[in-house]
């Protein structure tokens, strides 16, 4: 006990989602240290795509990415330029008739909950995004969306919690979380009126009971190609291939940077711990990507990585207030969506902090259904 | 994939170290296979001139080429590991590489430190220079400032002399006495001895400083002149083009996405260049910049180790004596305090994403640089960024990561 300093909340994990909390936490005055081991968004933030995108899987999904990418909107307005934040929108890529009727499905869904979008055919599919392939059925425009280099994102965040009086304490390993504070490696405890758990795949070994699976995925990154593609772009295949099944899946996902480099996605593995390059995996995804945009085969490709989505069970995050430790909260296990719901994530836990009713009602993804 | 091959020995790097490394194993009857990323053998060193095709690299291939058993790949880049085989992209398409044992002897390349103005055009890396003239460009008549360290700066001053440049200033930055002190330690080895000797001799009548180096380059669409600082006084030198190279660093990237251990910056091995890695070991310049002589005795240990004959001490005890030289010799060409502080907080040390010291100077690691940065995030890999980083703010690079060379993404696909 050689370290006892007393904040009133103290956030585990630097990532996108604890550099959130940290903000919103510190823009309403609370005393906020955040700490990482690694620093700021080394982890799963780093490994991912940035896409800020309003999702229709469930209406709690989609409530909290809705919410998420309204609050998106507010921060792009103040994100330093570098940040990269764009408002590119996404093309949802029918490849034939039933994908058709799946864009049309997901158009009313939008539709009836006020997020606009907006129905191409063939034609105008390849008019927005002419490195398509020809033949495809259509797709679905939703101009709302946007891209953000992701790790400058978390920095900005936490810069901003630090002039609204944060601290950071990095490169110290926490090894448990009790209902009054955190303690380190070497025994050292911080003090804290409330813990918030944003340690993403690292969650699980910090507060028992919680289960996030790794979902371990590849993306590629090529050289400039300025204008190769103007959205990010996804297939409607992806909720089938992808989100809803226990086994390995690829999906054609690629993102215009603002770089002009193209990010080239995505693949799913469940329970991998190797970070290493699958190739078999790997050539699955691309060839897949190049079913939908054949030139992309013959672009360089600069760099292949992977990361680890924090998966829980039932796909949706863990926001909210742990049930047994009354000062606990768990901001985690946000999948392949944490860029987007960060942003509704920190709203939400620093209203419950403040013993505000959340904007939006947050009992879906409340901890207590885990435990 | 479109073609898949298998051998005993792989070979990577067609240079001294992997020629004579290929040797032993192929005259003892095993299956080999020798990659190289460049068309024609010899590596940075022993790489022909253009057009001359009766160069000793030239005829250990073709001797190689003479067994059945030998296989070469020029002008093919290992991009990736999948397992024990390597991912490679070559002229004819992507193969794929399986091996039993690998020689890793991918030699070593250019130290290139910031400093204000080194991202103009005409501004090159020593040996670059060297490399562009040798490929055709054509310097007749042209000032050049060579500059930097090591021994490297005398031949290459030495060779754009023979095709006609006007070399206005070799600046050294090593302190004389030091490089003297070294020079006179080589009696033991005196090949080295008559090289230093006849490059001085040739060079006599170019101007040659110790003690000194590039503060700043100054132009505007491309180089006018460079400042220099010579001993206490600074000096600015009218050139057309300047050539600025701070010795070698090993090219480890192949080493460390096998996972081979990494140590200041060199591949860790035994003295039968083992890796930390089973079945894999590494030879010459990757291993610690040790020079020529070193290259072709650890090649040729690397061979004989990796297909189980049986070490000859004469080999070892020889490179371990080499081994020390090289050292001696790298301490001599230490690179000076006053070289990290050249760069100015606009000047640019990846040229690659634009990432600048001032910006990447905030950080405490390269990583954490790298995401914010980008620097070392471009097609170079970081191989230069990450190199002077090192030097400058003593950061260790990021883990390697495939590709190690840009490929189409059909290669990454395993398709044509």
């Amino acid at each position: 006990m050689s370290q006892s300093r007393t904040y009133d909340c103290v956030v585990v994990g630097a990532g996108i989602v604890g550099a959130a909390c940290a903000m919103h936490l510190a823009r309403d005055g609370f005393s906020v240290t955040i700490v990482d081991e690694r620093g700021v968004a080394t982890g799963t933030t780093a490994a991912g795509m940035g896409h800020i995108v309003v999702m229709d899987d469930s209406d709690a999904q989609f409530a909290l990415t809705e919410y998420s990418q309204r609050l998106w909107d507010e921060f792009a307005l103040t994100l330093p330029a570098d940040c990269d934040h764009e408002n590119c929108g996404t093309i949802w890529v029918a490849a034939d008739g039933e994908e058709l009727a799946e864009a049309r499905r997901k158009h009313d869904f939008y539709k009836t909950r006020g997020v606009r979008s907006e129905m191409l055919d063939e034609k105008t599919l390849r008019e927005a995004e002419p490195n398509l392939r020809e033949g495809l059925a259509g797709g679905l425009l939703v101009p709302g969306d946007s891209v953000v280099y992701q790790p400058r994102a978390a920095a900005e965040f936490v810069d901003d919690a630090i002039r609204n009086g944060a601290e950071t304490i990095f490169g110290r390993r926490v090894v448990m979380v009790t209902n009054g504070g955190i303690e380190f490696e070497n025994g050292d405890r911080i003090n804290a009126g409330n813990v918030v758990v944003a340690a993403g795949i690292g969650s699980c070994d910090l507060v028992a009971g919680v289960r996030i699976r790794r979902k371990k995925g590849h993306l590629v990154i090529t050289e400039r190609y300025p204008d190769f593609v103007s959205h990010q772009i996804v297939e409607l295949g992806y909720l089938k291939s992808a989100h809803s099944s226990a086994l390995d899946s690829v999906a054609f996902n690629v993102q215009p940077r603002a770089t002009e480099q193209v990010l080239i996605g995505s693949s799913r593995q469940y329970d991998i711990d190797d970070p290493a390059v699958d190739y078999e995996i790997l050539g699955r995804m691309t060839r897949r990507a190049f079913e939908y945009m054949p030139a992309l085969a013959n672009l360089a490709a600069v760099r292949v990585w992977t990361g680890f989505r924090p998966a829980t069970d039932d796909n949706l995050p863990l926001i909210g207030r742990h049930p047994e430790m009354p000062n606990v909260f768990l901001a985690a296990g946000h999948e392949g969506l944490g860029i987007t719901t960060s942003a509704g994530t920190a709203a939400i836990i620093a209203d419950l902090i403040a013993g505000h009713e959340p904007a939006i009602d947050a009992s879906p993804y409340d901890p207590a259904r885990i435990f | 994939m479109s073609e898949s091959i298998k051998a005993e020995v792989v070979i990577v790097g067609a240079g001294p170290a992997g020629l004579c490394a290929a040797t032993g194993p192929v005259v003892a009857s095993r299956s080999v296979v020798l990659i190289d990323d460049n068309p024609r053998p010899g590596g940075q060193i022993w790489r022909a001139e253009k057009g001359r095709t009766e160069d000793l690299a030239g005829r250990m291939i073709h001797k190689l080429s003479e067994h059945e058993n030998f296989r070469r790949m020029p002008g093919t880049h290992v991009f990736g590991i999948d397992g024990n085989s390597l991912l490679c992209e070559s002229p004819g398409g992507d193969v794929r590489v399986e091996f039993e044992k690998l020689i890793i002897a991918t030699g070593a390349r250019e130290l290139l430190l910031p400093f204000p103005g080194w991202t103009l055009p005409n501004v090159f890396g020593a040996g670059g220079l060297q490399a562009l003239v040798k490929g055709g460009l054509d310097v007749s008549g042209k000032r050049i400032v060579i500059a930097g360290t090591g021994p490297l700066l005398l031949a290459v001053a030495y060779y754009l002399r023979s095709k006609g440049a006007n070399v206005v200033l070799i600046a050294e930055q090593a302190p004389r006495s030091r490089i003297l002190r070294f020079g006179l330690g080589l009696w033991r080895s005196p090949l080295k001895l008559v090289e230093a000797v006849w490059y001085s001799a040739k060079l006599l009548t170019t101007r040659s400083v110790y003690d000194s180096y590039v503060v700043r380059a100054e132009g505007d669409e491309r180089l006018r002149s460079v400042t220099v600082r010579i001993g206490a006084k600074t000096e600015t030198i009218e050139c057309d083009m300047l050539g600025v190279g701070f010795h070698l660093v090993p090219n480890t990237e192949l080493a460390e996405l096998l996972g081979c251990e990494i140590r200041n910056g060199a591949v860790v091995v035994d003295e039968f260049q083992r890796t930390t890695v089973e079945n894999v070991w590494c030879a010459g310049e990757p291993t610690g910049i040790s020079g020529l002589e070193s290259s072709l005795l650890e090649g040729t240990i690397a061979g004989s180790s990796a297909m189980g004959a049986p070490d000859s001490g004469r080999f070892l005890r020889r490179n371990r004596r080499i081994r020390r030289i090289a050292d001696r010799m790298n301490r001599c060409y230490e690179l000076r305090e006053e070289l990290r502080r050249l760069a100015d907080n606009a000047t640019i040390v990846c040229r690659c994403e634009d990432a600048t010291f001032g910006e990447m100077s905030k950080f405490d690691g390269f990583r954490a640089a790298k995401l914010q940065t980008r620097c070392g995030m471009g097609a170079c890999r970081g191989r230069i960024c990450g190199s002077a980083s090192r030097f400058l703010f003593g950061w260790e690079a990021d883990s390697a990561r495939p590709p190690i060379f840009p490929v189409r993404v059909s290669s990454l696909a395993g398709e044509d």
